[in-house]
């Protein structure tokens, strides 16, 4: 199969479709723009591709929590059709608010008798922050970071703050590898604010399923493609392309 | 059966935080944490719904139990001692209510009405004064808001009643002019005596009265927000300078000066000319790569944001970003730029006016409302400044503008009799009702109350689906003419579109929020969200399943005639029937005098304030509140969306040192690009508006060129807001402004291609009279050919010399050296109109030609704070060694090098092997080399007698810089 086929989930307020549609374009991928309304009524057309992205942006504006109704709306019209859709081998990526619905709808930690066992709330500054951050990346059973050890990429939200309900599920997660991504200072140690720019616990910037092809994660790896949108490329030069083309590259190689 | 879900954080409680904060700033006290003692948000819900229903609703939906926990109880019945619940007042948009509505249908429950709140709790019984500010100042804002203390009582949610038709006519035709001034002030109408008398005339002439409906028709169309008829009026303008006085009459001030100025460029160009639509659309149009044209507008939004901060700056981005996608047949969104004057932060609250909102509140709320709309929407905003002054206080200034891109062959629209009008996008309520001729009114210590019908909040998801769907539409080719609702709601969009042409409208098919709306308010209401579209009725089928199918709402409200009439009905009715010829071209012309007289000012140098030393001048001007960082600001925007992002708005090592302007490639695998910038700077107004308007096209162009944009291929934007222009005196110094931007433009090559102007910013009450400075914005946007060869502000490497373009003068006549000196008078920096551009022609060569590392324009604070800039933002040390030789500097003081604004300076970076090559293309020009760059992370700066005038630590410089706006 030469070029995987790419779903990009698109719901009323979703802005970074056309961003990652591009980086998916790059790197060899033929894609497709699904608003939920139509897969809703046709969630069986899941069946057409191999790699699912909830892209960024505001589903439904953020009302109520960032991602909830949208999240809500995917486990009430397409649990069924997402479960086939991971359980044969294909890839979900959700970044930024698709991280967050990920999340929320059960998908990447799901909930026990309890309720969810994670989330991700506001930030600790209390609003809204674009800056680049570094990350440390350990890849795992997760196909996405294959080969990867460290990225800089933008953030962009006012709730990418990850909380663990008990100190348990934390530690299960990082245990598991399930914490594939974590922010980290530049020279890859803990980081604190802004290098942590949410107050997320233990860091983490991204996080995968137990099987390690249902992927959210905080961060813009689509707005890390080109050389020029690196923040210090007119003082260190245009390097041949941005870090977070290889996340998608390696989606798409994943498939080859 | 009405529910209340009330829902609190576990663990830390921002909110509290937050308005405790606030009562301590406008206390002066420390006692905001006794005062509020948790906060809560919630939701009240009507419909047949059981306990188990809206329990299954919190856990599915509102609540997320890891950080929360809420509580379900009937309506009234919560535990609410000693707390006051703040709700919208009804009819103000709640986008979160819809938005839970519709996700509760989706979960199968009957939610009919949703009310959401925020409610505060108090320890115990709160003293009366600390009550009444929190209540008006802290926790709601009268406008949009109201408060109830202890349980809430209700029993339905449901706005609206049924509407009863009648038809209103006003009986003016026996009306003497008392009467009529009365009429137009009691309807809230605007329109003077003389218009007054012409409607008059004209409805004698017809033998009938006018209905309201009609009356509101023309009083919109003829306001000044939408036909500006003072700018366009007649003006007798009287100029004394050195005590010779001359005279000179303007038929139409805009069109004999600025209209005039590109159309004489156009000339000029001739057929490289590069603009394409300009002065006519909803947004200028100007050409940018084969495929692809670019549109802008510049909107302001001041009225409205200072009596809700919030709403007032969500609207006025939604509103120009509809101009944008109104332009053509529909550009695409690129960036957004916000602008902002203020009144500074820590103004005693007790030396409030009545009536008016604090400065601090009002940033908040202008940045939270910018904030959530622009990162809504999807638009990345990447340029901005804010200037702050005393006397934007009741007035403060919200500037809000977006860049589009058209596909080239779809800049012109075209509707044609029999197309269908078609309302796409949000509902019509009683919004905004009177906006624009409110617009054009002073505000008063009692328009915070009376105005509240005016005053709206945005729902920015409603525009970004618009948006989706129009866009799709456009390719598909599903309608012939577009524009968008704003001031005067569909009065406005249909008489406009159907000017030429003549249009019948059913108000009753237009989508209501809620019951009751009478004809005339369905007409001028200015809900928002709103577009409207010229439909061939065999599309029509085709544009309503794309819009449902995204869930937009699109209504047939008519079509469009070749009757050259606008012809209104209700149910058969008809309410309003006005000829499109009086309608747009009735009004009588304004006459209005002006005056301006030249101030003495000596052109001797103003003696440098000798109390402060250079250093501590630099780091005060430095920590000015126009010049510090505006990090916390920026970085709320989300300045990448859209992934074209070149130059960012804060750049350097540490992405934290302040962009000249940014730089966007906005379409995908080309490296064709955009520089986004502005020029502002009312203090030299004070001096001169002359100067005033041409240092500000200066500051934008420079700042446009200073990272790479082409000066050949630039258009400018004016945006005039002005105090109140039935004083000849001040619309004496817009005419001169005007002339201005007239000179300066020609002069430069940069055409004005669209523009606004808000007048009348006034405060007055009993005792006070509060009058804005003169102010212009000038917005840039050029071309940059090729992305790759942009430059930074921040040094970049030890080593490299420093080369400074430009002449010195002695030119501190109201700049920031005298703002932190307090001195007044001295001459303003006006650009030498002759060298100016051809400066700008080489800096753009050198920059093209890969010569330079990085690159700053010299404005508020001049060289020091330039070089300062530049080296805390690369973390790179520099000396300057040779201030002395400065060009065009002969005779001045030291001070005057440091800190002189002189315009059409630049300050390059450039390594040792290309100093000559750069030198070579600046031949007959100024440029000298001042010093070089260091690896100590240090500024010294040498005086003339080779003493150190400036020896600081970079992270002293920045310090001072960063701290004060650090919020």
């Amino acid at each position: 199969m030469a070029t995987p086929r790419v779903a990009i989930l698109r719901a009323p307020g979703t802005n970074c479709d056309e961003d990652t549609a591009y980086a998916f374009r790059r790197v060899g991928a033929t894609t497709t723009k699904f608003h939920i309304n139509a897969l809703r009524a046709n969630p069986e057309r899941c069946r057409e591709f191999q790699i699912l992205v909830v892209p960024g942006g505001f589903s439904y504006g953020d009302d109520v929590a960032a991602g909830k109704i949208l999240a809500t709306q995917m486990q009430q019209f397409l649990g069924d059709a997402l479960r086939e859709f991971r359980d044969q081998e294909k890839l979900i990526l959700g970044i930024c608010n698709g991280f967050q619905v990920l999340l929320k709808a059960g998908l990447i930690v799901p909930a026990d008798e309890e309720g969810p066992m994670a989330t991700l709330t506001h930030n600790t500054t209390g609003r809204y922050e674009d800056r680049w951050v570094h990350l440390r990346v350990t890849p795992g059973n997760c196909p996405f970071l294959t080969g990867l050890d460290r990225l800089e990429v933008p953030v962009a939200h006012g709730e990418g703050n990850f909380i663990c309900r008990k100190e348990w599920i934390l530690k299960g997660l990082a245990q598991s590898g399930q914490a594939v991504l974590r922010y980290c200072s530049p020279a890859g140690g803990p980081a604190s604010y802004p290098q942590n720019p949410n107050g997320s616990q233990d860091d983490i910037a991204g996080v995968c399923d137990a099987t390690g092809r249902v992927l959210g994660l905080m961060p813009h790896p689509e707005r890390h493609i080109l050389p020029t949108q690196n923040p210090n490329w007119t003082r260190t030069g245009l390097k041949p392309e941005g870090d977070g083309l290889a996340l998608f590259r390696n989606a798409v190689h994943f498939f080859q | 059966m009405l529910w209340e879900v009330e829902i609190r954080p576990i663990g830390r409680d921002a909110e509290r935080e937050r308005v405790c904060d606030e009562f301590d700033l406008l206390t002066h006290s420390v006692r905001g944490m006794d005062t509020v003692s948790a906060s809560a948000r919630g939701y009240l819900l009507a419909g047949d719904l059981s306990l188990a229903d809206v329990r299954g609703l919190c856990d599915q939906l509102l609540l997320d139990a890891v950080v929360e926990r809420g509580t379900i109880t009937e309506l009234g019945a919560s535990t609410t001692a000693h707390a006051s619940t703040v709700l919208f007042k009804p009819g103000v948009m709640d986008p979160v209510a819809l938005s839970v509505r519709r996700a509760a249908g989706d979960l199968g429950l009957a939610v009919r009405e949703v009310r959401t709140f925020r409610r505060y709790f108090a320890p115990g019984v709160l003293p009366q004064a600390d009550r009444d500010l929190l209540f008006r100042k802290v926790l709601a804002n009268e406008a949009i808001e109201h408060v109830v203390s202890g349980p809430l009582h209700a029993d339905h949610l449901t706005l609206g009643q049924p509407y009863r038709f009648q038809l209103v006519t006003v009986p003016l035709r026996e009306l003497d002019d008392d009467a009529l001034v009365a009429l137009s002030q009691r309807g809230q109408l605007a329109l003077t005596l003389d218009e007054m008398r012409t409607i008059q005339t004209h409805f004698r002439d017809l033998g009938r009265d006018p209905t309201d409906c009609e009356l509101e028709t023309l009083a919109q169309t003829w306001s000044e927000h939408c036909s500006h008829k003072t700018l366009k009026g007649t003006i007798d303008y009287t100029e004394t300078v050195r005590g010779q006085t001359t005279t000179r009459r303007y038929g139409n001030l805009l069109k004999e000066t600025i209209f005039a100025a590109t159309q004489t460029i156009r000339q000029n160009l001739g057929s490289a000319d590069w603009c394409v639509s300009v002065f006519s659309d909803n947004a200028g149009i100007v050409q940018f790569d084969d495929h692809h044209h670019v549109c802008i507008k510049v909107e302001t939004h001041n009225r409205p944001s200072a009596i809700e901060p919030y709403g007032g700056a969500n609207t006025g981005l939604g509103g120009v970003i509809r101009d944008v996608l109104g332009t053509g047949m529909g550009g695409k969104p690129i960036c957004n730029t916000d602008v902002f004057c203020f009144a500074r932060p820590d103004f005693p609250p007790e030396e409030l006016p009545p009536g008016v909102l604090h400065p601090r509140r009002v940033i908040h709320g202008v940045v939270a409302g910018v904030r959530d709309y622009g990162n809504r929407m999807g638009i990345p905003t990447v340029n901005g400044s804010v200037t702050f002054d005393d006397r934007y206080l009741a007035n403060p200034l919200v500037f809000c503008g977006t860049v589009g891109l058209i596909p080239v062959g779809m800049e012109w629209k075209q509707v044609h009799p029999g197309d269908l009008i078609v309302a796409v996008g949000g509902a019509t309520g009683r919004d905004g009702i009177h906006g624009a001729t409110f617009s054009s009114l002073e505000l008063t210590e009692e328009s915070e109350v009376i105005s509240g019908g005016a005053v709206q909040i945005g729902n920015a998801i409603e525009e970004k689906k618009v948006l989706d769907v129009i866009l799709q539409a456009r390719d598909r080719g599903l309608y012939t003419a577009i524009t968008d609702c704003g001031a005067g709601g569909f009065s406005s969009a249909v008489g406009e579109m159907g000017a030429d042409t003549g249009a019948e409208v059913t108000l009753e098919t237009a989508p209501l929020k809620y019951a009751g709306l009478s004809y005339t308010e369905i007409w001028i209401s200015e809900s928002q969200e709103r577009m409207v579209l010229s439909v061939p009725p065999d599309k029509w089928p085709e544009l309503e399943a794309l819009c449902r199918s995204e869930d937009v709402t699109a209504a047939v409200l008519g079509r469009f005639t070749d009757t050259g009439r606008l012809k209104l009905t209700y149910n058969g009715e008809i309410v309003g029937d006005l000829d499109m010829h009086f309608l747009h071209d009735g009004r009588p012309r304004i006459i209005r005098q002006a005056q301006w007289s030249a101030p003495a000012v000596s052109d001797q140098p103003v003696r440098a304030g000798e109390t402060v030393s250079p250093q501590e001048a630099l780091v005060k001007i430095l920590a000015s509140l126009s010049v510090c960082s505006k990090e916390w600001i920026v970085r709320q925007y989300d300045h990448e969306v859209q992934a074209g992002s070149v130059i960012k708005p804060l750049t350097g090592l540490h992405h934290d040192g302040p962009s000249d302007a940014a730089v966007v490639a906005p379409v995908p695998d080309s490296w064709v690009g955009l520089a986004i910038s502005n020029g502002l700077n009312p203090r030299y107004a004070d001096l001169d508006p002359y100067i005033m308007a041409a240092a500000a096209i200066d500051e934008a162009v420079r700042n446009a060129v200073a990272v790479g944009g082409d000066p050949a291929h630039t258009a400018i934007l004016d945006n005039f807001c002005w105090g109140n222009v039935h004083d000849p005196a001040m619309l004496g110094a817009l005419v001169r402004t005007a002339e201005a931007c007239r000179d300066v433009s020609i002069a430069y090559g940069t055409p004005f291609i669209s523009g606004k102007d808000s007048l009348n910013n006034e405060y007055r009450s009993a005792d006070r009279r509060i009058t804005i400075p003169h102010t212009l914005l000038v917005t840039a946007l050029a071309r940059v050919p090729d992305v790759r060869r942009c430059v930074t502000m921040d040094l970049k490497e030890p080593g490299n010399r420093l080369l400074l373009v430009g002449d010195t003068r002695n030119a501190l006549g109201g700049s920031h050296y005298h703002l932190v000196t307090g001195q007044t008078g001295g001459t303003a920096p006006m650009p030498d109109l002759q060298q100016a551009p051809r400066i700008f022609a080489a800096v753009h060569q050198a920059i093209t030609a890969g010569l330079v590392r990085a690159c700053h324009d010299l404005s508020e604070g001049g060289l020091a704070v330039a070089v300062a800039e530049m080296a805390f933002a690369g973390g790179i040390g520099a000396d300057v060694t040779d201030l002395g030789q400065l060009p065009g500097a002969d005779g001045l003081t030291d001070t005057a090098r440091l800190f002189s604004e002189s315009p059409t300076r630049f300050l390059l970076e450039v390594p040792p092997n290309h100093v000559e090559a750069c030198l070579a293309l600046f031949a007959g020009l100024p440029i000298h080399e001042i010093g070089h760059t260091v690896r100590e992370p240090r500024l010294r700066i040498a005086g003339s007698a080779g003493e150190w005038l400036i020896y600081a630590k970079l992270s002293e410089l920045k310090e001072a810089w960063q701290q004060p706006l650090r919020w």
